[in-house]
């Protein structure tokens, strides 16, 4: 056995050490960061608006410029060279990191806005927050908080990881589009516009609202004080109400529909936004096993459930026994409403249309979905005993056992802090840049749900010509082993697909892609790879089943 | 319950052992002194430049083999014993089979070379090549320059590792073009074009005479026939590769170059098959070679083996050729037959867009008008449209104007068919 014998590990050595220009460009991101850390610690910096706008430039000047000196100089096509040999997106040393770093920001962030120097009962802003008052006044004419600090960030983060990533793609049209696309949500929908329109209705306090945050991944949508402070602001406030209701229950399926969920999670979506643009360098580290996609299945509905529910819960405490929903502000009915939306039939209408939903799906479904519908109705089920326990709830301030408030910040801090922000953001080096969108979103839970049982999208795959190389599993971000498709000549139609685009990019045989066509024929699990004369096709088909 | 003992764990030998458990419940078993768990051959160039780990290769998740009843045995077969159906493993152990298929693969061609089996020279077929690449190529302080011999889909592969870690390439090719032998000329010359733009030494035309040892036994120059010296510390060997037979040799099984097989798949002795890499055909199908050293032949063979091999005797008969590959930046996918030269009675019609990273080649019949094949790089193109196409004998006219159906770019790729049109209709014009 002596010429097998070889005991070497199959891991390779560079190309992962940094070219001059590439430590150039760091050093320039690095000074920009600095500044900020400067402020964080308080170093009193005199012009601030000077200070931030150069830390934001360097910042981003770094990130394109290394980008270029990346990318720049070789030809347009993959780029892979060397990821699983770099420290930082290989779970190395650096990797760590990074996630550590990222971390502890959103830790403070969430729970110690304070740290960061903002300030509380009407005190001046300092610090880190203080340095963003310059930018906040000349967008709102107001005083910057934690989260338009965050806001700042994570659009200059979009844009400029943005700007790498069609770098990087730029053979690529699907992927450009796309990647302009997120910029733009971001920048406009996700930042400028709600910043204004703050800024426009300062006195009457309309909510910060992001019009592309659909419930329920936006969880705070349907809770008192921001549905009161969009009805106390007249016409406008109730279309954006509306609006937020028609946004999940018209507008998401139809574009569902016809394009399958990627049309919000990777072309709109900000946290999908971050995640492709900022997050691509992870994008290898999602788990690929069947044992992670079991995970994903329980947790994912799990979080969608606990979002209906304790939503219903919410609106439910606050709707009235009567039809006049009354608006108080400081002891006194600013505003009331005549409405058809009691207690009652609040949770009877919410009732019915799950119900009419789950019946729907259950005629028209039933053969794809087997066994995932028991899981299913074991989902409905619950829901329905637990909307079951709000009505005999109802007069007292508790959900079930919790108080209603406490659900409310449970969600608020399990859900919307620490799964989405501290674990989906903050672990980006570690779970690969879509942990959050595919263990913890309810929004992707639900567009996925759509694009399994009733959209046009899906990914095709190109007779036999499928090599199994396994590039299109190792890119993918939602951890989808898209080989296992392939090799079989399966069309790839997943609830999780976020439709990136990056397996039928990354293919050296041009066996993916992405389309948008007839229902019939979607789901082809008796297909086979093609190559033989069309009698032994015909059995091996017939043997697959 | 029968046994049947498969001896290599690349796609042909999987492919048979995945159907037959599909078909049957017979006692599988595979042997392969390779590697543990059945991986991606073709995916080995993309670990060393790290694209992907090793396991990354791997299809199956490791709890796979088990789950399906099929025995891995992780040893290597030194003798066929085919009298007493046993075959003998360099651990002192025997394995009995009722049913034996040998799916051995390749190793790399060597023709005599002086100097070929000096360190630092070598092929890349398998893992142990990989391994011994990172030995001797881990980086360019080590490896300061690097001779490839060969250009066919082995050594632009090689080319492309190599430079990927910023290692000087010399790629020698005894033909006019890059893999000139099966591409037409036009396409041969934007591939030697693309590969030198990414700067590697392309010398057309050119062999490799010798090669040249330092004191300690390892590779220091080559010499070509043109009598140039080239410093290097590694050769790559990429001309062919030829079927891993020679523990067969004394076994009593025909062999050739291959192991001899009917249309069967069935060897010269009873109840011994061979597929995939190392099989010879008798009686080749159609247009195509005895021996295929591809990975989707040697997939198709295990499908239609295992048919025979579970009681549906079925002949090796497979569909229209088809082939892929990427070289560098730019992919290549092709349907039916396209020569390097037009057969008697044919004629190509080239089309090569601006960006010169874009082409296409169609081989017709001159009198029937035909559709014979076609190859294309830089556009991705529907398998399944071109099955069809091929088996209803559609016109070289009726393709060019439905390339847009057999298209299978990403969304938003701009599609060049118009361009192509265009380009026929005049070059058309011309030749009446």
């Amino acid at each position: 056995m002596s010429i097998y014998q070889r005991n070497m590990s199959l891991t390779g050595e560079p190309p992962k050490a940094l070219s001059t220009t590439e430590k150039i460009a760091s050093a320039i991101g690095i000074v920009g960061l600095f500044i900020l850390v400067l402020a964080f610690f308080n170093v009193s910096l005199p012009w601030k608006g000077a200070w931030l706008t150069a830390a934001l430039l360097l910042i981003a000047g770094g990130i394109i410029a290394f980008a270029k000196a990346q990318y720049g100089h070789k030809q347009a096509g993959i780029k892979n060279d060397g990821v699983w040999f770099k420290d930082l997106s290989s779970r190395g040393f650096w990797g760590w990191v990074l996630a550590i770093f990222l971390t502890s920001f959103y830790i403070v962030l969430y729970f110690f806005p304070a740290t960061l120097g903002q300030g509380t009962d009407g005190a001046a802003n300092t610090g880190l927050i203080g340095l963003f008052d310059p930018l906040s006044y000349l967008l709102k004419g107001q005083a910057a908080s934690q989260w338009f600090v965050y806001g700042t960030l994570y659009t200059v983060a979009i844009l400029s990881f943005g700007i790498k990533f069609i770098l990087k793609y730029r053979h690529n049209s699907y992927e450009v589009i796309r990647t302009g696309s997120v910029m733009f949500f971001q920048t406009t929908f996700a930042f400028l516009i709600p910043e204004i329109m703050a800024g426009l209705n300062s006195t009457k306090d309309l909510p910060y609202y992001d019009l592309k945050n659909i419930w329920p991944l936006n969880y705070y949508l349907f809770e008192q004080w921001n549905v009161n402070a969009l009805l106390v602001n007249g016409s406008l406030g109730m279309t954006m109400l509306l609006f937020g209701v028609a946004s999940i229950l018209v507008i998401t399926p139809i574009l569902t529909y016809k394009y399958g969920k990627r049309w919000y999670c990777s072309w709109v979506c900000g946290c999908g936004g971050l995640a492709e643009t900022a997050g691509d360098s992870f994008r290898q580290l999602s788990d690929k096993s069947t044992s992670a996609w079991k995970i994903e299945r329980w947790l994912v509905h799990s979080v969608l459930v606990f979002a209906v529910i304790s939503t219903v819960g919410i609106v439910h405490s606050y709707l009235p026994k009567n039809n006049i929903y009354k608006i108080w502000e400081d002891g006194t009915v600013v505003k009331q409403y005549e409405t058809f939306l009691t207690q009652s039939n609040f949770l009877i209408l919410v009732g019915v249309g799950l119900t009419v939903l789950f019946a729907l799906i259950w005629i028209f479904r039933r053969n794809e979905l087997k066994q995932d519908a028991r899981y299913g109705a074991i989902g409905f089920l619950f829901t329905i005993l637990a909307f079951i326990g709000i009505h005999f709830m109802a007069g007292t301030d508790h959900l079930f056992f919790f108080n209603h408030g406490a659900v409310k910040s449970a969600y608020g801090f399990l859900i919307g802090a620490v799964f989405s922000g501290v674990i989906g953001t903050g672990f980006y080096p570690i779970l690969g840049n879509r942990a959050w969108c595919r263990f913890g979103c309810p929004m992707a839970a639900i567009l996925g749900l759509q694009q399994r049982l009733f959209s046009k999208f899906r990914i095709t795959t190109n007779g036999g010509q499928c090599i199994s190389c396994g590039n299109c599993s190792t890119y993918c971000e939602m951890g989808i082993d898209v080989r296992s498709y392939a090799q079989k000549g399966e069309n790839i139609v997943r609830a999780s697909c976020v439709g990136c685009g990056i397996c039928s990019a990354v293919c050296p045989r041009g066996v993916l892609k992405l389309e948008n066509g007839p229902l019939e024929g979607r789901i082809n699990s008796d297909a086979v790879l093609l190559g033989q004369e069309p009698d032994l096709m015909e059995l091996l088909s017939n043997n697959k089943n | 319950m029968e046994h049947i003992v498969i001896i290599g764990n690349g796609i042909a030998g999987v492919t048979a052992a995945r159907h037959i458990r599909k078909l049957s419940d017979k006692r599988i078993t595979i042997i392969s002194a390779e590697s543990k768990f059945f991986f991606s051959r073709t995916a080995l160039m993309y670990v060393y430049m790290g694209h992907m780990k090793f396991e990354h290769t791997q299809p199956y998740e490791n709890d796979f083999w088990a789950k399906n009843r099929i025995e891995l045995v992780h040893d290597y077969v030194h003798t066929v014993e085919t009298d007493a159906k046993k075959v003998h493993l360099n651990s002192g152990r025997d394995i009995m089979y009722d049913k034996l298929i040998l799916a051995t693969g390749s190793i790399s061609n060597k023709f005599g070379w002086p100097g070929q089996d000096l360190e630092g020279v070598q092929g890349l077929v398998s893992r142990q090549d990989l391994e011994q690449l990172e030995i001797s190529a881990p980086n360019n302080k080590v490896c300061k320059r690097a001779v490839i011999i060969g250009g066919g889909l082995i050594g632009v592969e090689l080319a492309e590792m190599m430079a990927s870690r910023q290692i000087p390439v010399t790629f020698l090719i005894r033909e006019k073009g890059f893999w000139s032998g099966v591409l037409p000329m036009p396409n041969a010359d934007m591939i030697s074009r693309h590969v030198k733009s990414h700067h590697i030494d392309l010398k057309e035309e050119e062999e490799m005479a010798e090669i040249i040892a330092d004191d300690s036994g390892k590779v220091k120059a080559i010499i070509t026939k043109k009598g140039q010296t080239i410093p290097c510390d590694f050769v790559g060997l990429c001309a062919g590769v030829r079927p891993r037979i020679s523990f067969l040799k004394n076994s009593g099984i025909e062999l050739q170059r291959g192991i001899m097989v009917n249309r069967h798949l069935e060897t010269s002795v009873k109840d011994v098959y061979a597929i995939g890499d190392c099989a010879q055909q008798r009686d080749p199908v159609g247009e195509r070679k005895p021996i295929e050293a591809v990975w989707y032949t040697g997939r198709m063979m295990g499908e239609a083996l295992a048919q025979t091999i579970c009681g549906n005797p079925t002949k090796w008969n497979p569909g229209h050729w088809f082939n892929s590959a990427k070289f560098f930046d730019i992919e290549y996918q092709t349907y039916g037959w396209v020569w390097s030269k037009p057969k008697q009675g044919h004629d190509h019609f080239h089309w090569l867009h601006e960006d010169d990273k874009r082409a296409v080649t169609i081989e017709y019949d001159i009198s029937t008008r035909k559709f014979i094949g076609i190859n294309t790089f830089g556009i991705r193109m529907k398998h399944e449209v071109f099955d069809l196409w091929l088996s209803q004998s559609k016109s070289i006219d009726e393709v060019i104007e439905n390339l847009d159906k057999a298209c299978f770019n990403p969304e938003f790729f701009n599609k060049p068919f118009e361009q192509i049109k265009r380009a026929f209709s005049s070059n058309q014009q011309i030749k009446s």
